[in-house]
């Protein structure tokens, strides 16, 4: 699996087939028991630890829940990747943060705390974090599961827009189709810890692969079956054993 | 018969896991500790609530231990006709036993279990995966200031409880029961003293 630099990558798939997992090996949260993650031309997972974080500085991770700190506002969550890495004087940090929050439209929710902010925004005020180092990379773990139709069609939006602002490298794990193949340049389809298929979102529409049509069209019966395996239904019912 | 034994390797290997997992947390922590007092201001908020919010329930325990002491060891010493000797009998077992075990038994029950709680909602939301994506190292950032708050304010607490439960038999023993407070007072100044007991809680 190949990561290009500057572009959308999207890897998709049914949900447990490893998404997050694969995310979490990039971060090197994770150890592989096989095979090797390269990230900028170094091996992850022969990193020190100090080299690690050195490197996980370049890296920008979206939790699903958003994963901000609860005890501290919005703008002090913004603000705490700063504070910890840098010795900017806080006149800096905050002209930092006001922009961070900015441009993902929530400038005005500097002083609530987590608990005040709905998923959406929740969401966007974890973007703003992930973006506060300027990142090389940033990983989504599913960014549109949970949201309203508007706060998805924000998400959206934002995602395409700072990774072509920042020139950002964009990795987002989902299984929304629509809204993830509107902004991907690139898709991976996954499926039990394998790719199973990839190009752009076009080539895969008009893909052959029968497993490839039923995910990316949701449809409800195909080599996924409708039905767990189960014994003939007749003799189901009439008790009998197979 | 060998599954038996199967399941008695199982566990011990476990058993074991878990220990080594614990040992290598605990040295983590412990190689953390220098980047805690380099920035003491995480660690001042950790004694606050750590040790400072259980200071009341520490004095309020202290205090009715040292009166129930007092009180039953009263009872006891006068049918001898030694309740001179209260004052001795209150301060040592509160300075060589009690003190300590009891306010730890109190820190561990109230404090502990916030910082179990604390922690615990923190791993469940992703808070602690979130810090290490952000290059924060969970350990050095959340664990060891808490450890250092602990190990801090625990014998003040300590300290605390002996003396307020000193107080409480004194209440009791001067002002309830009539003993003879300069007796209370000398009596104990007398026996107890600090390299022997406070530092070995020896006899």
């Amino acid at each position: 699996m190949d990561i290009q630099r500057g572009k959308v990558t999207a890897i998709m798939g049914p949900s447990g087939t490893g998404k997050t997992t694969l995310l979490k090996l990039i971060g090197g949260q994770l150890r592989p028991t096989a095979g090797t993650v390269e990230v900028d031309g170094q091996n992850i997972h022969q990193l020190r630890h100090k080299e690690l974080y050195q490197l996980r500085k370049k890296m920008g991770m979206l939790f699903q829940s958003g994963a901000l700190l609860t005890d501290i506002t919005v703008f002090d969550n913004v603000a705490f990747p700063l504070r910890e890495h840098t010795k900017l004087p806080e006149s800096m940090i905050r002209h930092l943060v006001l922009m961070k929050l900015h441009a993902v439209g929530l400038r005005g929710a500097r002083d609530l705390m987590p608990s005040e902010l709905s998923g959406g925004m929740a969401r966007r005020v974890a973007l703003a974090r992930a973006i506060a180092l300027d990142p090389m990379m940033i990983m989504y773990d599913e960014p549109f599961t949970g949201q309203d139709p508007i706060s998805m069609g924000v998400l959206v939006q934002l995602i395409r827009l700072l990774n072509d602002a920042l020139g950002l490298t964009s990795i987002v794990v989902s299984h929304d189709v629509k809204e993830t193949c509107a902004i991907a340049d690139y898709v991976y389809l996954v499926s039990a810890g394998k790719v199973v298929e990839h190009g752009s979102p076009e080539q895969l529409a008009r893909s052959d692969s029968e497993w490839s049509q039923q995910f990316m069209h949701g449809m409800a019966d195909g080599p996924v079956p409708f039905h767990y395996e189960a014994q003939e239904y007749a003799k189901d019912l009439l008790g009998l054993e197979t | 018969m060998l599954d038996y034994f199967q399941r008695l390797g199982a566990s011990a290997l476990g058993m074991f896991e878990r220990l080594g997992r614990g040992s290598v947390f605990f040295v983590n922590i412990l190689l953390s500790l220098p980047s805690v007092i380099i920035r003491p201001r995480l660690l001042i908020s950790q004694i606050h609530s750590v040790g400072v919010l259980s200071f009341a329930l520490i004095v309020i325990s202290g205090l009715f231990v040292g009166m129930v002491l007092a009180l039953q060891g009263f009872y006891t010493l006068s049918d001898f006709g030694a309740e001179g000797m209260l004052g001795v009998m209150v301060a040592a077992s509160l300075i060589r036993e009690l003190g300590p075990v009891v306010a730890a038994l109190l820190f561990a029950g109230r404090a502990g279990s916030a910082l179990t709680a604390e922690i615990g909602l923190m791993k469940a939301t992703e808070q602690l995966s979130g810090m290490e994506m952000m290059a924060v190292d969970p350990v050095a950032r959340i664990m060891a200031p808490r450890f250092l708050a602990g190990l801090i304010s625990m014998p003040i607490l300590a300290t605390l409880f002996s003396a307020v439960g000193v107080l409480g038999g004194y209440f009791i023993g001067v002002g309830l029961l009539g003993i003879d407070e300069g007796g209370y007072w000398s009596q104990r100044h007398a026996k107890i003293d600090c390299d022997q007991d406070v530092i070995n809680g020896d006899q």
